[in-house]
């Protein structure tokens, strides 16, 4: 399908919509229908509406529906109004984008519109720094050579500038002509390439003949992106509003589910089918009485003739009983204790970053948990690892090493000296140093001058030539170069740049001495690139060491290299870089051709060394993951050497003797697969001893995931750290989703464009905000300021979070099947009809208000403090193997409800027995014994009080007393004074503390006994601190204790390949 | 506002001052001793609370029905020609100080059943206003009587009325032979709730064809008394939560001597047979704790011994296989 824009021409307007940009998920009208359905999607609100539902029929109900109905309310309330008020501000932000003021030339007349009236074929005038409002055609700049710049970070996450060109066809018109050309563009239908533009123009007469001109993405301005060192330019709009490619390629981001949540789900079905059964048998045996026993009470009149559905009345009465078992109150638990994670995260001093003066930031507020339980990490190595801060550092320059000694060329005496005495060796070197790039000077209004380049490598030569005085002052439309060395100046004729490519790993420009006219051409690239390329005889053996030996540095190493050529000869060529550029079919490989046959002969010039350095605290950082248990991997774009080197420098990998590297490579790709296969074979029997890595590039992942998946998951699975160097954004997240379809938790961190598929495929997306762009921050959902606060927010927020997640969701089951025991029991002697004990107040309360507030407590709680968690790392491994969240935590909550639900309803109804047998104030004891078991129940089960935990614990306690002795006053109540009544009854007080001792006593009994001769890691680390408290530990114990703790986890690490099936026992076991 | 922006920093760092305790053996040890110490005394108290609580309980249920007539007790009872008058005379073991609180019990009697508790409707039984209009579908299949008028008060709970009247007579015991029979008054005012009299049962609301249906279910209520005057009412209807239960017939303000004889003149006419169930009357003075009920000191007695013993398992436990940081270490 195509799409056919006619310029300026006001009669096809309407067939595009105009530039209204929405990013808004609702409007007024289909909120409340879109918002209900898409809330009833997640099963338990069917649930939960079933059981409202089923409650309106007054036969069946226990209790009045508004024991559902509110809640349900309550909740969907919540939930709607939380997505209401994201929707609105994302309205609020679409306004403000949609009511800027374009400028937009009609009929050569510019006129001001908001920026939502522009309409496909329009022209829209932008100024510099204008964010561009739609996507445009390129037809005019204010560069007489038809150029200018965009940044285009938002789209793409690059923050080098990118060249535009106007499209050939439009060369030649003025800007009054620009007003009133008309023309047609033959454009494919919106689609989110923003890589590709496949589309020809053709202009009207009068103003050109009609000859078609072929279009690309260069000659295109895309929606939010920024016009820079452009006065102006103007384009025509092809794709509007939404259709634009960054429209198109927004999307919206699937919510993440953590595993957490996933293990709450499963357990919720359990508890569903348990509660079916319960219900079967239940109902069966209540029809069964009611046929033997229930028909002889003629105190009940059960009529003669009953209806056909009699049998359903007593199960469906059970379901209505027992659906409290799953717990109505729970997601909206979580999600405000969840919310509260996220705020912690966003507060914390000490993830503030004071250099960039950025805090943490939780975008995404839902998945803390996933922090604590994280296996991989899977990070960028520039800019994430390194401080992505290209310095100038070494280099080397015939035969010489400079800033060997300083550390730092600049500062180098010799160097200085052969400046100032015109080596012409050094010299030429400088030069090419300030010439060979694509760097673009700008000369700001005090005559400082600041460089605008493509890549940080360039801007840090530029410099470093500018330091060492030869400074590159300007480059102006028509190519010439200006540059200033010791204060004289030289003027350069950029012919034409042979650019860079991944495949080429080098740049050319090819210049000409306009004082001489001679021909020069410069290239700098990567060693592999141009040893091979050298002139005969040059001695490259020298250099090589000098790359060797820099790299070993963990530095960053470019050779720089020049040839003279003659006239003739480059004019030949030129004729033929003329045609290969111009060529319709396999233009790339021709021209990577046609270059290839310049960058022969090269003189070396010497090599430079740039640092990249780490970021502060990485080694340290990476040190601790790993002995936490997590496997890093680092994923680069960058080569192999360097990769392993910056590596070792944080870390990642151990040198040799102690570790090994794995290396799979080969020529060709059976040799890859038979490299991968001993490596594999290596893993499984030296695992134990060494600490192994692998590293593979690019080329070898693509032929592996289409030859051995299978073998590469095995791999994976087994090691420990991976270097993976030379990837594509595609290949990062191809191996983020190997990891985790394997069913491991991912964590990928980084900070630029081509990190944002990785981040967002993986369990957790954690972005950098640093020089790169704010596009991974803005696509994670967690962003921090530096690579070292990824240490506190998994191990300190991610662990708590888990934690107090694990309680919050599995104590809202035991409260919830508490309550649900106790009708069960109390059903055994009241017929089996289904009564319920308690009252529809109670009941509605219990779940949403009596037991919710002292269970959010938990979101204070510390189980060991935040430094000893970073002290014994290892502990992580606890809540990595879900140790507090699975089936056999779960199972021991399920009995502890039971054995709650006897002590509360025998007790109760032997001490309430005879002529105090009144229902209202026997459902009121037992609802009291419930509220006071949970009570401590929170007690025991907290770690660390603070005085916001005590006053809520105990706070719910007065409060249900005040509310309920308020309730007794209501006349129209049942439970009119019932509360007055009992609380001057001192067998009331007499039976609460019996309900409280019988309860909580074994319960702690067991707890201390399992505390002390069966101690978890996390009891052995609060030992640990109760005792470091009292006396300063003596130096040993530390690694004494940390090998303790490592005997304990020793079988949760071997177990890991079964994380996500959880252990039946919940110590170190099987000794 | 110094303390706030402390606290609120604390808060937000999540560094407020924290008190950590753990469960180790001097924390546990303590409290077991503690709750047991604290239980034994409250346990023997509740016992011997209860113990000075004496009560009568006599099941009349089969004892007053005539022999001829044990293979067919429900025609017995259902047949309205036989006078079902039947005396029992009850032994006082222990003196008894009044007031002495007169119980009917009744076994097997689901009044907690879900047909049968819900079926009443508290509006109508407070408000006259309310009589017409209010919704009184819940009490179905008593809500109206022929015509569609509906029934005050309404529901299977107030037709099933117990009705079953004691009339109580003492033979006290004369040194020296018997003497002559004295009769006992029944105090059957007050045995209601005060708010049930006052809030919950209306001045100004008389029942209205109340039992005047085909099938009669229990007692009648006497149409020319308010509601709020029908104490036996109130007290059946404030439903009971097991199936065996006391309710409340009225009290004697007299005391009574060991080894006397308390003759009661049953009217046996509520209909317990056809589901087997029980009746009993009861005779029982009241403790600080209410009834005889010996569960509260059991139990209390039970738990704090149970602490006691776990304590001293733990420090035996403790003593054996002490708990020090070489045991920590090293296992």
């Amino acid at each position: 399908m195509q799409r056919f824009v006619y310029i300026n021409d006001e009669s096809c307007r309407d067939s595009y919509r105009d530039n209204r940009v929405s990013n808004t998920k609702y409007t007024l009208w289909n909120f409340l229908p879109k918002n209900l359905l898409e809330q009833f999607r997640r099963f338990m609100n069917q649930y939960f509406l079933l059981i409202a539902c089923l409650q309106l029929w007054p036969t069946i109900t226990p209790v009045s529906p508004a024991t559902t109905w509110g809640p349900l309310a309550i909740i969907f309330i919540v939930s709607a109004s939380k997505e209401a008020w994201d929707d609105y501000n994302r309205y609020l932000s679409d306004k403000k984008v949609n009511e800027r003021r374009i400028w937009v030339v009609k009929d050569g007349i510019r006129r001001q519109i908001k920026a939502r009236g522009i309409h496909v074929g329009n022209i829209v005038w932008l100024h510099e720094n204008d964010e561009i409002p739609c996507d445009l055609v390129l037809i005019g700049t204010s560069d007489p050579q038809g150029i200018c710049y965009v940044e285009t970070a938002a789209l793409d996450g690059e923050t080098d500038l990118k060249t535009r060109i106007i499209p050939s066809i439009c060369a030649d018109l003025s800007s009054e002509q620009l007003g009133k050309i008309k023309g047609v563009v033959e454009c494919p239908n919106p689609d989110n390439d923003i890589r590709r533009f496949d589309a020809n123009m053709r202009l009207f007469p009068p103003i050109i003949d009609n000859e078609k001109c072929p279009l690309t993405i260069n000659n295109t301005l895309l929606q939010s992106c920024y016009l820079r060192y452009t006065e102006w330019a103007c384009g025509v709009a092809i794709y509007t509003g939404n259709e634009t490619k960054s429209g198109m390629s927004r999307g919206t981001a699937e919510p993440k589910l953590t595993a957490a949540d996933s293990m709450i789900d499963k357990l919720t079905v359990a508890i569903f089918i348990f509660q079916i059964a319960v219900v079967l048998l239940l109902g069966l045996a209540g029809n069964i009485w009611k046929d033997s026993h229930g028909c002889k009470l003629w105190y009940l009149m059960y009529p003669a003739e009953r209806p056909w559905y009699d049998f359903l009345v007593i199960p469906l009465r059970f379901e209505l009983l027992c659906s409290i078992m799953i717990p109505i109150s729970i997601k909206v638990t979580l999600d405000l204790a969840k919310g509260v994670y996220a705020k912690f995260i966003d507060c914390d001093d000490q993830m503030f970053d004071p250099e960039t003066n950025t805090p943490a930031h939780s975008a995404n507020t839902a998945i803390s948990e996933d922090l604590g339980q994280v296996e991989y990490i899977l990070s960028d190595k520039t800019g994430t690892l390194t401080e992505n801060r290209m310095i100038f550092r070494r280099c080397y320059i015939s035969g010489v090493l400079y800033g060997d000694k300083t550390g730092d060329a600049l500062k180098d005496a010799r160097l200085l000296n052969a400046v100032s005495s015109k080596d012409p060796d050094v010299v030429k070197f400088l030069m090419v140093m300030a010439l060979c790039n694509t760097v673009v000077p700008i000369k700001s209004n005090d005559g400082t001058i600041s460089y605008k380049a493509q890549s940080q490598d360039e801007e840090a030569l530029v410099n470093a030539a500018s330091n060492l005085n030869m400074l590159l002052t300007s480059k102006d439309s028509s190519g010439i170069a200006e540059i200033c060395f010791n204060g004289s100046k030289f003027y350069y004729e950029v012919l034409d740049v042979l650019e860079f490519t991944s495949d080429r790993k080098r740049m050319s420009i090819v210049v000409k001495e306009v004082k001489s006219g001679k021909f020069l051409l410069l290239t700098k690239g990567a060693d592999e690139a141009i040893f091979p390329r050298s002139c005969p005889g040059e001695q490259t053996k020298t250099y090589l060491e000098a790359v060797e030996m820099y790299s070993h540095l963990g530095l960053r190493t470019l050779c720089l290299g020049c040839r003279d050529l003659e006239e003739d000869e480059y004019k030949e060529w030129s004729k033929k870089f003329q045609d290969a550029s111009c060529s319709l079919d396999n233009r790339e490989h021709k021209i990577a051709e046609v270059c290839n046959s310049l960058e022969q002969g090269i003189h070396i010039l010497g090599i430079t060394a740039i640092e990249d350095r780490l970021q502060d605290g990485v080694p340290e950082t990476i040190k601790l993951l790993r002995k936490a248990g997590i496997n890093v991997w680092m994923l680069t774009g960058d080569k192999q050497t360097t990769a392993i080197q910056i590596g070792l420098l944080c870390n990642l990998i151990t040198p040799e003797s102690k570790g090994q590297l794995l290396s799979i490579n080969g020529k060709t790709e059976d040799d890859i697969l038979q490299s991968l296969e001993r490596a594999l074979t290596i893993m499984k029997t030296a695992l134990e001893r060494k600490d192994l890595a692998f590293v593979l590039d690019g080329w070898a992942l693509e032929i592996i995931l289409k030859r051995s998946l299978e073998s590469f998951t095995k791999l994976a699975m087994m090691s420990r750290t991976a270097i993976c160097c030379r990837m594509t954004p595609l290949q990062k997240a191809q191996l983020v989703g190997i990891l985790k379809s394997s069913g491991s938790l991912t964590l990928a961190i980084g900070d630029g464009g081509n990190d944002v598929r990785m981040i967002q495929e993986a369990n957790v997306g954690v972005g950098i905000s640093g020089r790169e762009g704010l596009q991974a921050a803005r696509a994670a959902d967690y962003s921090i300021g530096k690579f070292k606060f990824l240490r506190r927010l998994i191990l300190v927020h991610g662990r708590y979070s888990y934690n107090r997640t694990a309680f919050i969701s599995q104590y809202s089951f035991y409260k919830s099947l508490l309550i649900c025991f106790i009708q069960i029991l109390f059903s055994f002697s009241s017929g089996l009809s289904g009564t319920s004990i308690f009252n529809s107040i109670s009941l509605m309360a219990y779940n949403v208000f009596y037991t919710s507030l002292p269970v959010m407590t938990i979101i204070f709680d510390k189980d060991i403090s935040e430094a000893t968690v970073l002290r014994y790392p290892q502990i992580l491994l606890y809540s990595q193997a879900g140790r507090l969240l699975n089936r056999s935590t779960f199972a021991e909550w399920f009995g502890r409800s039971l054995y709650h639900a006897f002590v509360v309803f025998l007790i109760t109804i032997n001490a309430y027995a005879d002529e105090k047998s009144d229902m209202e104030e026997l459902s009121m004891v037992a609802l009291s014994g419930c509220i006071w078991l949970q009570a401590f129940v929170v007690t025991l089960d907290t770690n660390s009080f603070t005085c916001p935990q005590i006053t809520l614990i105990w706070g719910n306690f007065v409060a249900f007393y005040m509310i309920n002795l308020i309730l007794s006053a209501v006349p129209t109540l049942q439970m009119h004074t019932v509360m007055w009544h009992l609380c001057n009854q001192p067998s009331y007080w007499i039976t609460m503390a019996l309900i409280v001792a019988a309860g909580m006593g074994p319960v702690l009994a067991l707890r201390y006994l399992r505390n002390v001769y069966r101690p978890s890691a996390i009891d052995v680390l609060q030992q640990i601190e109760q005792t470091d408290g009292h006396a300063q530990a003596p130096g040993n114990l530390e690694s004494s204790t940390g090998t303790y703790l490592d005997y304990l986890l020793t079988d949760l690490r071997r177990n890991k390949s079964s994380i996500h099936q959880p252990l039946l026992s919940d110590s170190a076991s099987s000794r | 506002s110094f303390l706030l922006a402390y606290f609120n920093h604390a808060f937000t760092q999540q560094q407020l001052p924290a008190c950590k305790p753990i469960l180790a053996p001097n924390m546990v040890i303590p409290i077991l001793v503690f709750v047991g110490l604290l239980f034994i005394p409250i346990g023997l108290a509740c016992y011997a609370a209860s113990n000075k609580v004496f009560e009568v309980v006599y099941r009349y249920d089969t004892k007053c029905v005539p022999k001829n007539m044990l293979h067919n007790k429900v025609g017995y009872i259902q047949n309205a020609s036989i006078n079902k008058t039947c005396t029992i005379n009850l032994k006082i073991p222990n003196a008894m100080k009044r007031p002495i609180f007169i119980y009917y019990q009744l076994d097997r009697f689901y009044q907690n059943h879900r047909r049968y508790a819900t079926s009443f409707n508290i509006a109508q039984l407070s408000d006259p206003k309310e009589e017409a209009n209010a919704d009184i579908k819940d009490c179905k299949p008593e809500a109206y009587a022929a015509k569609g008028i509906p029934v005050v008060p309404c529901g299977l709970v107030a037709w099933s009325l117990f009705n079953d009247t004691y009339s109580f007579a003492r033979r006290p015991r004369r040194a020296g032979g018997i003497g002559g029979v004295e009769a006992l008054r029944v105090i059957k005012s007050g045995i209601s709730w005060r708010s049930e009299r006052e809030r919950l049962f209306g001045k100004h609301v008389y029942p209205k064809n109340f039992q005047n249906g085909s099938l009669v279910g229990g007692g009648r209520l006497d149409p020319r008394k308010p509601l709020s005057e029908q104490e036996e009412l109130m007290v059946w209807m404030r439903t009971a939560a097991m199936p065996r239960f006391r309710k409340l017939y009225g009290r004697v303000e007299a005391d009574l001597d060991a080894g006397e004889t308390v003759a009661v003149a049953v009217r046996n006419s509520y209909n317990s047979y056809s589901f087997e169930g029980g009746k009993a009357v009861v005779l029982s003075t009241a403790g600080p704790l209410g009834g005889r009920n010996a569960f509260l000191g059991r139990a209390y007695l039970v738990t704090g011994m149970a602490c006691l013993v776990l304590a001293l398992l733990l420090t035996l436990v403790c003593l054996f296989f002490p708990m020090t940081e070489e045991h920590l270490r090293l296992r």
